[in-house]
C-alpha cells in the first residue's frame, strides 16, 4: 500500500498515516420476509482515512454510504468486517474503551432538524459531550459551550434557546458545535449540506473547511453531489450497490475516471456555465439502481453499463478493486479505463 | 417570438395569524412560445407561488391580490371556474418535486393518464386510451404496453416523474412548468429527465418553465433565466449574459456559493451572510441589502427598480456589479472562523485528558 509521507511528518511521531482502515466490512439487514432474505446494504467494503485528509464518499441513495459512517462510527454493528480506527479495532472494543475512542470520532448528521433534541436548549445540546466524556465542569464547562458558539458563528449568548428558534444551517451549526466539543481527531460527515438551501450550503462548507484547519481534524465527508465532494475531498470513492467500485486522489477521479459508473456519474452534473453545458453530453445510464436484495450477478454495475460485456466477464465474475489509472487510484472493473461510445 | 404568458406586477399574499407574507409581491416576466426560461432562487423566494399564481392553484389562506397574468391574450386572473378547468392542462400543465403525492395511488398509472385526457374533452374516449402507450413512449418508458396497468408504487422515482410528464403532456400544452422536477432524484437519473425535457421542447416545441435552485442545471436547460429574492424579480436575462456578468451581487454570490464538478475552485465558496428576509416584515429599501457586502446607504432607503443594465438585461441594483472593485469582490472569500476563539478552545484543560495522565 502507497504511504505517503507529508512534508514535516517526520519532525512528529506520528507511527501510523492511516487513521482509520476500514477492512472487509458487511452489513446485511434481514428484510423480515419468508426465506432469509437479506438487504445487502453494503458488501464487503475497504477504505482508508489518512490523517488529516478528507476522504470523500459519494454515492447514490441506496448505495451503502450512510450505513457504511454507522458501522464506521460504531451506531450499528457490522456483520462482518473490522474497523480499526487509531490502530485498534472497534468492531472488539467494549465499554470504556469504545467510549474513550467515541470521544475522538463524532458525527455531523444531514437533516439539522431531526439531528438535535427539540426539548433541549442548544447550551444542553453541546454540554451533552462535554458531560459524558468528562471535558470539562463548572465555569469551564460554561466557557466552553460558549466558546464553542462563537467558533461556528452563533450568538454565545444562545445558550437558553430552542433549536426551533433556529434556521438550518443555524441548527447545522450547533450540530457542528457539538461534534467539536469533545476535541475529536475524526468527524464523519454524512451530507451535511444537503438539506441547506444554496446560499447556506456555501457557508458550512467554508465553516467545516476552516475548523479542519484550525484544529488539524480528518473527514469522511459523504455526500452525493460531487461536485461538493471535490471542493472539500482530498480523496474520492465512489459507491454503487454497497461496494466501493473506484478509488483516486480528487483530481484524479475527475480528470481521469476509470470506472464507467464514475464516468457516468460526472457526465451527469450538469455545471454552472452555459458556454460548457451546450458542448456537454451526459452519458445516460439505463434505468435505476437495482435492488441491494438481489444484487446482480458478476459485477454489480453490468445491467446498467454501457461498456459491460454480456454474456461475458461482468455478468460472471465480480471484479476486484485493483489498481489502474493513475499511482494512487483503483478501480473494480474488468475493462477499467476503456472510453464509453 | 410571440409572447406565450406574461405576468404584469403580480402581487399573491397569505393572510396568517402572522400577518400577511407578501409571498410574490410585483413580479413581471414573460415567456416566449417554445421558450425553456429558468426561475430561480432559494426557498421562500416567491417562484413556486408565482408558478401557483399561473394556475390559479394558489393553497389557502393565499390568495392573488393584484396584478396580470395574460396567457395569449386571455387574463388567467379573471377567468370564471369553468374557463380555469380548461386553461390547466390544456393550455398549462405543472409537473412537481415529488411525483408520488401528485399521483393517485390506487389507480393504474395508464388510467390517470387516460383521465387526464378525458375530463378535458379534448379527445374521444377512444382517442384518449390510444394515445396512452405512445404517451408512455414519448417520456421513454421501456414496455409503455406493460407498465400502463402498473400502480404508482410499482415505479420507481424516476420512472413516476416520466408518468407525470406524459400526464402532463397529455393534451398538448403550450406551457410546462416543472417545479423542481429532479431535486428528489438520484443524478444519474436527474440527467435522463433533463435530457427528456430537452428533448421534448426541442421535438413538440413545448415552453418549458423551470423553477429550480440550481443554477447548472438552468445553465443546462435553459435560453433565459429570472432570478428571484424575497418575492421580486432581482435580475432577468439571456443565460449566456447572466452568467458570464451578472449585474445583481445575489445573483453575483449565488453563482460563487457553489462548487464546480468540472474544475477544482482554487479559491473558497462565496457565502452569503444571515439569512432571506421575514416576508411579513420585510426590510425597508433593497430587500437584500441586509445581506449584501456591496451596499451603499441609499440600499436601505429606497428599494432599486428593475433597470436595463445591458441589452435584455435587467437588474434591481442601485450598485450592481461592474461598479464593485475586484478586491471588495475578493474580501468575501476570507476566512470565518476566529482564529482566536480556535486557539482559546485548544488552550482550555482537558479534564479526561489530565485524568488520565497521559
Amino acid at each position: 500500500m502507497a504511504v505517503e509521507v507529508r512534508a514535516g511528518a517526520t519532525t512528529q511521531p506520528v507511527a501510523d498515516p492511516v487513521i482509520l482502515r476500514v477492512e472487509d466490512v458487511y452489513k446485511h439487514f434481514p428484510t423480515g420476509g419468508v426465506g432469509g432474505e437479506v438487504v445487502r446494504a453494503v458488501d464487503g467494503v475497504s477504505i482508508e482515512v489518512r490523517r488529516g485528509e478528507t476522504l470523500g464518499l459519494v454515492g447514490e441513495s441506496g448505495c451503502g454510504k450512510s450505513t457504511l459512517a454507522r458501522l464506521i462510527t460504531q451506531l450499528q454493528p457490522a456483520t462482518a468486517g473490522r474497523v480499526m480506527f487509531n490502530g485498534e479495532d472497534l468492531t472488539q472494543l467494549s465499554g470504556a474503551r469504545m467510549r474513550r475512542m467515541r470521544r475522538q470520532m463524532q458525527m455531523i448528521f444531514q437533516d439539522p432538524f431531526a439531528s438535535l433534541d427539540p426539548r433541549m436548549t442548544v447550551g444542553e445540546i453541546i454540554a451533552e459531550p462535554i458531560d459524558n466524556f468528562g471535558v470539562a465542569r463548572g465555569r469551564a464547562r460554561q466557557q466552553r459551550i460558549q466558546e464553542l458558539l462563537r467558533l461556528v458563528g452563533l450568538n454565545p449568548n444562545f445558550t437558553n434557546r430552542y433549536p426551533h428558534e433556529f434556521s438550518g444551517g443555524q441548527r447545522q451549526r450547533i450540530g457542528i458545535a457539538r461534534a467539536l466539543a469533545p476535541n475529536p481527531t475524526f468527524i464523519v460527515c454524512d451530507e451535511p449540506v444537503s438539506a441547506l438551501d444554496v446560499s447556506i450550503q456555501a457557508q458550512i462548507i467554508n465553516l467545516l473547511q476552516d475548523l479542519q484547519r484550525e484544529f488539524h481534524l480528518t473527514y469522511l465527508f459523504i455526500a452525493h453531489d460531487l461536485a461538493v465532494v471535490r471542493h472539500l475531498s482530498n480523496r474520492v470513492a465512489v459507491m454503487y450497490l454497497g461496494k466501493v467500485v473506484e478509488v483516486a486522489d480528487r483530481t484524479d477521479i475527475y480528470t481521469s475516471p476509470q470506472h464507467p459508473y464514475t464516468r457516468a456519474l460526472l457526465s451527469s452534473i450538469p455545471v454552472p456555465d452555459p458556454d460548457v453545458e451546450s458542448g456537454r453530453e451526459p452519458i445516460l445510464l439505463q434505468g435505476e439502481i437495482p435492488s441491494p436484495v438481489n444484487p446482480p450477478s458478476g459485477c454489480r454495475f453490468h445491467t446498467r453499463c454501457p461498456i459491460a460485456r454480456v454474456p461475458g466477464a461482468c455478468s460472471e465474475t465480480e471484479p476486484d478493486l485493483e489498481p489502474h489509472g493513475r499511482p494512487n487510484q483503483q478501480a473494480a472493473c474488468h475493462f477499467a479505463g476503456q472510453e464509453i461510445g | 417570438m410571440a409572447t406565450l404568458l406574461r405576468i404584469e406586477d403580480l402581487k399573491t399574499q397569505f393572510f396568517t395569524s402572522r400577518g400577511i407574507v407578501q409571498a410574490v409581491d410585483g413580479v413581471s416576466l414573460h415567456v416566449d412560445e417554445g421558450e425553456t426560461i429558468g426561475v430561480v432562487g432559494e426557498s421562500g423566494c416567491g417562484k413556486t407561488m408565482t408558478a401557483l399564481s399561473v394556475l390559479r392553484l394558489v393553497p389557502d389562506p393565499g390568495r392573488i391580490v393584484g396584478g396580470h397574468i395574460w396567457f395569449r391574450d386571455r387574463d388567467v386572473t379573471t377567468m370564471d371556474p369553468d374557463q380555469i378547468r380548461e386553461f390547466r392542462g390544456n393550455d398549462v400543465a405543472m409537473i412537481f418535486q415529488d411525483p408520488m403525492t401528485s399521483l393517485n395511488p390506487v389507480t393504474r398509472v395508464g388510467i390517470q393518464i387516460e383521465e387526464a385526457m378525458t375530463a378535458h374533452e379534448r379527445f374521444s374516449p377512444k382517442d384518449a386510451l390510444g394515445r396512452v402507450i405512445p404517451l408512455l413512449q414519448r417520456v421513454r418508458i421501456p414496455a409503455a404496453e406493460r407498465r400502463k396497468e402498473d400502480y404508482p408504487h410499482q415505479f420507481s422515482g424516476g420512472m413516476r416523474q416520466r408518468a407525470m410528464i406524459a400526464m402532463g403532456l397529455a393534451n398538448e400544452p403550450s406551457l410546462l412548468i416543472a417545479d423542481e422536477p429532479t431535486t428528489a432524484l438520484d443524478v444519474t437519473v436527474q440527467a435522463q429527465i433533463i435530457t427528456l425535457l430537452k428533448q421534448l421542447n426541442r421535438e413538440l416545441g413545448t415552453a418549458i418553465m423551470l423553477i429550480t435552485h440550481n443554477m447548472a442545471l438552468v445553465a443546462s436547460i435553459c435560453s433565459r433565466v429570472v432570478v428571484m429574492y424575497a418575492g421580486r424579480v432581482v435580475e432577468e436575462g439571456p443565460v449566456h449574459q447572466i452568467f458570464k456578468s451578472p449585474q445583481h451581487p445575489y445573483t453575483w454570490s449565488l453563482l460563487r456559493s457553489v462548487p464546480r464538478v468540472d474544475e477544482v475552485r482554487r479559491s473558497r465558496l462565496v457565502s452569503i451572510t444571515g439569512l432571506p428576509p421575514d416576508l411579513v416584515r420585510l426590510p425597508p429599501g433593497c430587500k437584500f441589502h441586509p445581506r449584501c457586502a456591496f451596499r451603499e446607504d441609499r440600499c436601505s432607503e429606497e428599494e432599486p427598480p428593475l433597470g436595463e443594465v445591458d441589452t435584455n438585461q435587467v437588474a434591481r441594483c442601485w450598485v450592481l456589479m461592474r461598479n464593485v472593485p475586484q478586491e471588495a469582490a475578493r474580501e468575501l472569500e476570507a476566512v470565518t472562523v476566529p482564529h482566536d476563539v480556535a486557539e482559546e478552545l485548544k488552550s482550555m484543560p482537558d479534564l479526561e485528558e489530565a485524568a488520565d495522565g497521559s
